[in-house]
């Protein structure tokens, strides 16, 4: 299948970091178009139509997103830029900052715009220390350009952007915790409603978009909604990077379409598996997505086709692992990691992940008893749809789907009496 | 105003209504931990799921909005399992060291427990130990973090009620530990309502840490005396040892008691420690100048004392000095007596030092109910500064004195002053310099003894009631002045304070249509617009 790529033709060089290499090469006019001549209803209405999904993991419409901003709040509205980029085994947004931050901050500045924003942030993961100066650097330069400041681009539409670096907690990757953390709180997530869009940042109407997913707007502008909603799947607007780690002869970033299926990322874009070894199982979008076996790859990879096989496309974090993968360690390192980054408010997440990772630890060292099956995968379905935020569900997600696609290797380690 | 199905049972609900107290206007209690009506909602314990139909998930019950065609259920067998498997992650790392927690018999793990749990346990693993046990975090409360199900209850009063900020929940995960944010101490003047509020034994109040197992108290819906506000308490004693004995205090502890027009669901420490007032150092004999005396004989005296003057047409010329202290009943029985009858040179205030006060519940007038002693004594008597100035000159037959300690407010020498120029009686609760300087110190019952009503500064009268009997010799002082009556022949006949309260909601204005079971035990506030009893008088 032959891939229009977009997002990812710079990644092989540093050299738009630079906003004159960024401005010649076209870079601006879609934004300057945008904030000048069209209104904010028309830009939300071409986003709806391209089916622009947010490509953070949730994969929520964004045009909608931006419409719910409500029009009679008097309050000051925010956009902020969700960049942590926590979900294990993905890597996406970190390319698009460091060779194409001025492409994020054009996108910016339209969604800005178009929800009426003045002052967006860009929360940042702590770890990623180099994006967060280019990020700086650029937004100095265009400041200092007058592409950003009060009068963007010679227009009368004024915006302010500001790089704030996160401490590396997962769970400020969920958008209310990002926002509690961005004022300054504990990162925990909120309840439910109210939603952001109308009690947000410093209780302000707030928009948050993944890095990507803004990268994809001022293409939608320039080059129209109907060209970015063919190159996808049905309602699953244009291409995404998926993340390749794992046992692939070329791990990487590729920029593909949706339509595209596992077995093609797989074989055909990331050279398929190391040399003499075997597929026999693949995350398909983090490790909060349910796994899936070696003949389960012939899904597409759109959020609503992995949706379908029980699985989500989440974050596009694709994790391979051959023959060679011990299911029981891979579970267990998935159990660490929720355990440690749990947040600790909402009980059955706090409780459920210690004790998961505490009953594979068992199995791992070889000592679980004949019980351990049914209370790991207990302690992970009540995990499920009862927490706050969705962390319950991504932690008790690869309990229940590692036990029931690979039994086998559970039950030898669980013999114990 | 949305309309909903709970439990088969429809209800309706102003818009804005929280699932949970919709379901308890019902009188449907949901199992919950972290929500509390006085405080933010958080919605982390998860305790109180319910299903709601054509919705996939189990809502928490403390968040949802009622909205309109709702169905709700809480008993459905997917909810109960919803809770039972919250109530199964509360465990897992508790200690249940139940044997010797302070909080067992009023811990809602242990009710959640048999009401909701009753699983065999599948957690086979150590439990996480926390940094520490059991250690005081103020004053007042200790803090057992391994105990703590982290509901946050503390931590948004501390932000949101005392906005003192002392609590904080740090760490993450399993290893979340609710602890006080460095260089803090849990010290602002509401600190120990953080015990009521923990729904486990995680806060314990370090004075009643160890006295009683909470079965063993009794429990008496009452109003605390310290200030004018008159916050609703629940007197808690000990069933099992209803006598004073040495060392050993009958009230165990007074806890506030929810009322949304007075207290809310709080009290001030100095309120809420208060009890030990009641079994300390109280008058229970009769005195006469310091030294044991005959009740009946100090009675007696004053009794015929107070015959002979009406015989004598001198009776305008006994002072009686009364006190906001006492109740409405005793208060309206004071103005029968001295003031229809005798026409006695009646005061019932004394200057006094400004009390303490906040922007909460604490205010400076330190009495009960003066409030109503102005309702029904009126306001524009003598202070009892002039009636002490009148005894020294002479000028009275005698001075009979209800609580006020005089030698603390006015000074001792005024006080020998007066005691020479008249006989002086006092009635008064507690041992003081007054008591001994008084021709005879009558013993009174005080407010944790007797039934009656206080007005608060808001105007709103409220009941007490006995929870123990009164201390020694003493009764109240209603009594007292209905034995006064009888040997006037004044034909009294009441049999209690619920009697002298009909007769004063009868012939005092603002209490007029009040009964006792109209006050029930939220009490009732004065009618506004209406001419008050004292302006009348005037």
């Amino acid at each position: 299948m032959q891939h229009e790529r977009f997002l990812s033709t710079r990644f092989n060089t540093t050299e738009f970091q630079d906003l004159g290499a960024y401005r010649k090469a076209g870079g601006y006019e879609t934004a300057k178009k945008a904030i000048t001549a069209m209104t904010p209803a028309q830009i939300i209405d071409v986003v709806k139509a391209s089916n622009l999904r947010g490509l953070g993991g949730a994969g929520f419409p964004a045009g909608m997103k931006w419409s719910f901003i409500p029009k009679d709040n008097p309050n000051p509205r925010y956009l902020v830029v969700n960049a942590d980029e926590g979900e294990p085994g993905t890597f996406k947004d970190r390319y698009l900052m460091v060779h194409d931050p001025h492409r994020l901050i054009e996108g910016m500045m339209i969604a800005s715009f178009a929800i009426g924003a003045h002052k967006a942030y860009i929360y940042i993961r702590g770890e990623y220390i180099r994006p967060a100066d280019i990020l700086d650097k650029a937004i100095a330069q265009a400041r200092a350009a007058g592409v950003l400041g009060p009068k963007c681009l010679g227009s009368d539409y004024a915006l302010e952007i500001v790089v704030f670096r996160g401490a590396g907690a997962y769970i400020c990757g969920e958008e209310t915790a990002l926002l509690e953390s961005l004022e300054g709180k504990k990162g925990q997530p909120r309840l439910k409603p109210p939603f952001p869009a109308v009690i947000g940042l410093f209780n302000c109407p707030t928009v948050i978009n993944n890095v990507e997913t803004l990268c994809c707007v001022p293409y939608i502008l320039e080059r129209g909604a109907d060209w970015f909603s063919k190159l996808g799947a049905e309602k699953n607007g244009g291409n995404r990077l998926f993340c390749l780690s794992g046992h692939v002869k070329r791990p990487g970033v590729y920029e593909c379409s949706m339509r595209v299926t596992l077995r093609e990322l797989i074989y055909e874009q990331a050279g398929g598996m190391r040399e003499g070894r075997t597929l026999k199982a693949v995350i398909p979008g983090g490790i909060s997505a349910a796994i899936l076996t070696a003949n389960e790859i012939d899904t597409q990879m759109d959020f609503d086709s992995l949706k379908k096989a029980g699985t989500m496309a989440g974050s596009g974090g694709v994790i391979i692992m051959d023959d060679s993968t011990n299911m029981v360690k891979a579970l267990w390192n998935a159990m660490q990691f929720f355990s440690h980054e749990s947040c600790g408010q909402c009980s059955p997440c706090r409780e459920g992940t210690g004790w998961a990772f505490k009953v594979v630890s068992r199995m791992l060292n070889g000592q679980g008893h004949k019980n351990d099956i049914a209370a790991l995968l207990h302690a992970s379905r009540n995990m499920m749809g009862t927490t706050i935020c969705a962390f319950g569900d991504a932690a008790g997600t690869p309990g229940v789907s590692y036990i029931q696609k690979f039994p086998k290797e559970f039950e030898e380690r669980c013999t114990h009496a | 105003m949305p309309k909903l199905t709970i439990d088969g049972k429809e209800v309706e609900v102003p818009k804005g209504t929280r699932l949970i107290e919709a379901a308890r206007k019902l009188g449907i209690e949901v199992a919950h931990y972290c929500y509390h009506p006085g405080l933010p909602i958080a919605g982390n314990c998860r305790m109180c799921l319910v299903e709601i139909e054509k919705n996939p998930k189990l809502q928490i019950s403390c968040h949802i909005e009622a909205a309109d065609g709702m169905v709700v259920k809480t008993q459905s067998a997917l909810a109960k399992q919803g809770r039972q498997n919250t109530l199964e992650f509360l465990l897992l790392n508790h200690p249940v060291d139940c044997p010797v927690c302070d909080q067992a018999g009023e811990c809602k793990l242990q009710d959640y427990y048999m009401e909701h749990g009753l699983h065999d346990p599948k957690f086979d693993d150590n439990k996480v130990r926390k940094s520490k046990k059991a250690f005081p975090i103020g004053p007042n409360v200790m803090l057992d973090t391994e105990r703590c199900i982290l509901c946050s209850r503390c931590v948004r009063f501390t932000d949101e009620i005392t906005k003192t900020h002392e609590f904080g929940i740090f760490n993450r995960g399993d290893h979340s530990e609710v602890g006080l944010v460095p260089g803090k101490s849990l010290d602002n003047p509401y600190s120990a309502n953080v015990v009521d509020i923990c729904p486990v034994g995680a806060l314990t109040d370090r004075d009643f840490r160890f006295k009683c197992r909470v079965w063993y108290l009794g429990k008496t819906p009452s109003v605390c005396t310290g200030c004018s506000r008159g916050c609703n308490i629940e007197i808690d004693y000990d069933r099992l040892r209803p006598h004073k004995k040495a060392g050993h205090d009958r009230i165990m502890r007074f806890k506030p008691r929810e009322n949304s027009e007075v207290n809310k669901w709080w009290i001030c420490d100095a309120g809420r420690y208060s009890y030990k007032l009641i079994d300390h150092g109280r008058l229970v004999a009769a005195k006469q100048s310091g030294i044991d005396a005959s009740l009946d004989a100090a009675l007696g005296e004053v009794a015929g004392l107070l015959a002979k003057a009406r015989e004598q047409g001198r009776s305008g010329r006994i002072g009686v000095l009364a006190s906001p202290d006492m109740t409405n009943e005793e208060l309206f029985l004071v103005r029968q007596l001295f003031r229809e009858e005798l026409s006695a040179a009646l005061a019932f205030e004394m200057a006094e030092p400004a009390g303490h006060k906040d922007d909460f519940l604490i205010t400076a007038d330190k009495h009960p109910n003066r409030a109503g002693a102005r309702e029904i004594l009126g306001t524009g008597l003598a202070k009892g500064e002039e009636l002490l100035a009148r005894a020294a000159r002479g000028d009275l037959v005698a001075l009979l004195v209800f609580h006020w300690d005089i030698a603390a407010l006015a000074g001792a020498d005024r006080l020998a002053a007066a005691a020479r120029g008249a006989p002086l009686y006092v009635f008064a609760t507690h041992e003081n310099r007054t008591t001994y300087a008084a021709r005879f110190a009558l013993p009174v019952a005080n407010f944790a003894e007797q039934s009656g009503t206080f007005t608060n500064c808001q105007g709103r009268v409220q009941r007490i009631a006995k929870a123990v009997e009164p201390l020694g010799e003493s009764r109240p002082a209603w009594k007292i002045l209905c034995e006064f009556s009888d040997a006037l022949r004044l034909g009294w006949t009441h049999e209690s304070a619920e009697s002298v309260f009909a007769e004063l909601s009868a012939s005092v204005h603002a209490f007029a249509g009040m009964s006792w079971q109209t006050l029930g035990h939220a009490g009732a506030t004065w009618k506004q617009g209406q001419p008050q009893e004292a302006a009348a008088a005037r």
